[in-house]
This record gives structure tokens, sequence and C-alpha cells, in this order.
């Protein structure tokens, strides 16, 4: 994730100061890492030294001083390259679940009881993110990042599924390998 | 990593318990030795592959077939050996029924096939309308009672089909594949709505499913593989 990039997302709405910038990313983005002051100001003086954003002037409020930025024009095609660019899809995921079920299956280990000990523990998540987008309160974003997260989850429980459906045949070849 | 908040203090005390079931359709095991427990008010999701015997079990548990082998208790009586009369009483009045395909009445408008549960136990036409539109309005459905089952979508049916499983008060409710002809966000609605009421109402709910994103709105998950019923690791935490 581009941090450079989200916060020239959030300047495209207006000027805004370090302090604003974070509370509303994380507001946003409820499922993501929330911002570090330190790595918002950093990459706001990163921004102005690169030409994609400038101060706009200070406001004080009767407590310190706080400078506010704003995206420049070239930010602004910055910003526009950075959302219409795509994704690179994964060519390969990192699987640490695969790595441990072939590691179990060498050291002759329980790998049936680790991918059913390893699905419960993803369903349990699956019903906290159920919980979470479901509450009355829930807004979209929530909703919606949530939803991101359940699918994935989803995705990792059906490959245990079939995987533990196929240790049998998995163990047979690993262990002739 | 905690569970979402559940219905009530209830939920230690099974309301059904099966044990040992085994159950074999020609020359298929459906089950073998499978024990589950359903707790009152709470939302159980029983999920497996296709095959697995996901509903071979509910249909045991809810005494629409008889089991082989095992008991099944409900509120201390044996299901496995009560009379067929005594079962169709227990269907119609403690337990409500959902499948995938709701089975409508598709030449009835939403409110009767809501309102057909108490007409057929004796309940006045108009209290039984009246009843019926605010079990369709807890489902947010209300506003589609005189259309009938082709008339609407999916999802609008199948919340037709659990205000009419819910709305004769039943303890438990058996929900075969709710969800399984919805998309996302149909089934989303539906999950909602069927969670949301039961928790009002305490009823628990037997949830069959081969989605796990539809089983994370239940309180806890049991899984079938060819027959066999594993506990879900919260469960076998408490049991050891």
């Amino acid at each position: 994730m581009s941090t450079r990039h989200i916060l020239l997302g959030l300047l495209a709405g207006g000027p805004s100061h370090g302090y604003d910038l974070k509370r509303r990313h994380d507001e946003r983005f409820p499922q993501a890492r929330p911002l570090a002051y330190g790595q918002v100001y950093t990459t706001l003086q990163r921004l102005v030294r690169d030409g994609l954003a400038e101060v706009d002037g200070t406001d004080s409020d009767g407590g310190p001083e706080r400078t506010r930025y704003r995206s420049t024009d070239k930010g602004a095609k910055e910003l526009a390259a950075w959302t219409g660019e795509i994704t690179a899809p994964a060519p390969f995921v990192t699987n640490e679940i695969f790595a441990k079920v072939v590691c179990a299956i060498l050291a002759s280990t329980d790998a049936a009881g680790y991918l059913s000990a390893q699905r419960a523990a993803h369903m349990a998540r699956m019903r906290e993110l159920t919980a979470l987008k479901t509450a009355p309160d829930a807004d979209l974003a929530t909703v919606l990042s949530a939803d991101y997260a359940l699918n994935h989850l989803d995705a990792d429980l059906r490959w245990m599924t079939t995987t533990a459906a196929r240790l049998t045949t998995l163990t047979a070849e690993v262990d002739a390998a | 990593m905690s569970s979402p908040p559940m219905g009530s203090t209830q939920q230690t005390v099974p309301i059904l318990a099966a044990r040992g079931l085994a159950k074999t359709h020609g020359r298929t095991r459906a089950l073998r030795d499978a024990s589950v427990e359903l707790r009152a008010g709470e939302i159980l999701a029983v999920t497996g592959a296709s095959g697995s015997g996901k509903s071979t079990l509910l249909h045991c548990l809810a005494g629409i077939v008889r089991p082989d082998e095992g008991s099944v208790v409900y509120a201390e009586q044996r299901l496995d050996q009560l009379p067929e009369e005594r079962l169709s009483e227990l269907r119609r009045t403690e337990f409500g029924v959902v499948f995938q395909f709701g089975q409508l009445i598709p030449e009835l408008t939403a409110l009767d096939n809501v309102a057909l549960p108490m007409l057929l136990a004796g309940t006045a036409r108009k209290d039984a309308h009246e009843r019926a539109g605010e079990w369709l309005e807890r489902f947010g459905v209300r506003g589609q009672e005189t259309l009938r089952p082709g008339e609407m979508s999916g999802g609008q049916s199948q919340r037709v089909s659990l205000a009419r499983a819910l709305v004769t008060g039943p303890k438990v409710v058996f929900a075969d594949e709710p969800t399984g002809a919805l998309d996302s966000l149909a089934s989303e609605q539906v999950m909602t709505a069927l969670v949301h009421t039961a928790r009002e109402a305490g009823t628990a709910v037997l949830l069959i499913t081969h989605d796990a994103q539809v089983a994370a709105y239940a309180d806890r998950e049991v899984w079938l593989r060819d027959g066999v019923v594993s506990q879900d690791a919260a469960d076998l935490e408490v049991a050891q």
C-alpha cells in the first residue's frame, strides 16, 4: 500500500494538516493498520520535496501551530495515474499454512490436526468480522472492509477444506519426493 | 479470539441433543456415529461438503426421518421413538423449517403464506393476518403482502419463508441452506434478518450451510465429513 498516494487521495478533498489526515485515514480504512503520526509527517515532507504537495498555510486554533498542506497539479496527476494503474494480481501468494502442512508431513506430525485448528481460528475471526459488519451502527466503510477480509479468509478456508480432503495423497507425494 | 456476543445466558442448556446417530440411504452411509448438541437460544452452523450428511442430520434432528441407530432428545423426549402424530404436532408447534428454496405455496400471497401455520392451528383469520403482517415487517418485506412467490425476488421470497417459520414462536428453527440460491447481498440480508429475529425471540437455530461466510453468522460451528461430526475448537477446549 502506498502511503504517499493515500495521502494525496485524502488531500484531493481539500487542504488538511497531518493530524486530520491521520484521523481521516483511520476512519476511511477501518480495517487497515492505523497510520503513525511520524509516518504522516515524513510522507508529507517527501510529497513537498517532490513537488506533489505544498504548504497551504498554518492554523493554531489557540493551540500549537499546525501546517496545512494541499495537493499540487503534479500531485493530482500522480494520483490519477496511480488510481488508474492496474494492481498486478500476485502470481504466487505466500502461503504459510501450506508451508506448515508440508513441514508437518515431512516431520510426521499431525497435519490434519493443524488444519483443523487453523480452520477453527479462521472461523472465529470470520464470526468477529461478521458481528462487526452487522452491528447496527456499522457504516459502509466498515461493512466493505470487513467483507474484503471475510472473502480472503473464506478463500483460505476453502483451500484448507480441499487440502484436508487430499491430505493422504499429499502425504504420499511429499514422502515419495 | 473471542466469540461474538451471544443471545442469552440460556445457551449452556442443550435443547436438542443427538447421540451416536447412524443413517444409511440404500448403500450410502449418510451418518456414522454423529453426535451434536443445540443449546437453547443458540445459533449453530453445521457445515460440510455436498454429500457429507448435513441434510440427513437436520432431518434426523427435526424428526423428519428416524435414524437407524442413536438417539435424538428434545425437551426430554426421544424424538426417534415418538409416534408420527406426536412428531407431526411438534414440527407444527415447536419447530420451524426453512429450505434452500423456501417452498412457499405458489398460489398464496406472501401474507397468506405466513398466516397459514396459524390458520392451521385454529387462529382466527383476522388475527392470523395481523400477526403475519407484523412478521413480514420484522423481516423487512412489509409492502409485499399481496405478492405471490413468483412475483418476488429470491431474497424477498426467502425472508417470507423465514417469517412463516418463525410466526408460530418455535423453540427451534431448522434452516437447510437458506441462502443457497441467493447472491451475496441477498444472502447477507436474509442472514442478518434471521439472526436478529432469532436472537430477539430467543429461538435456537440449526443452520445447515456449505458456505463459511454464512456459518460465520452463527455462535458456533460443527462440521461434517463423511457423516462424522467434528466440534469447533472452542468446544474442544471446553471438553478438555
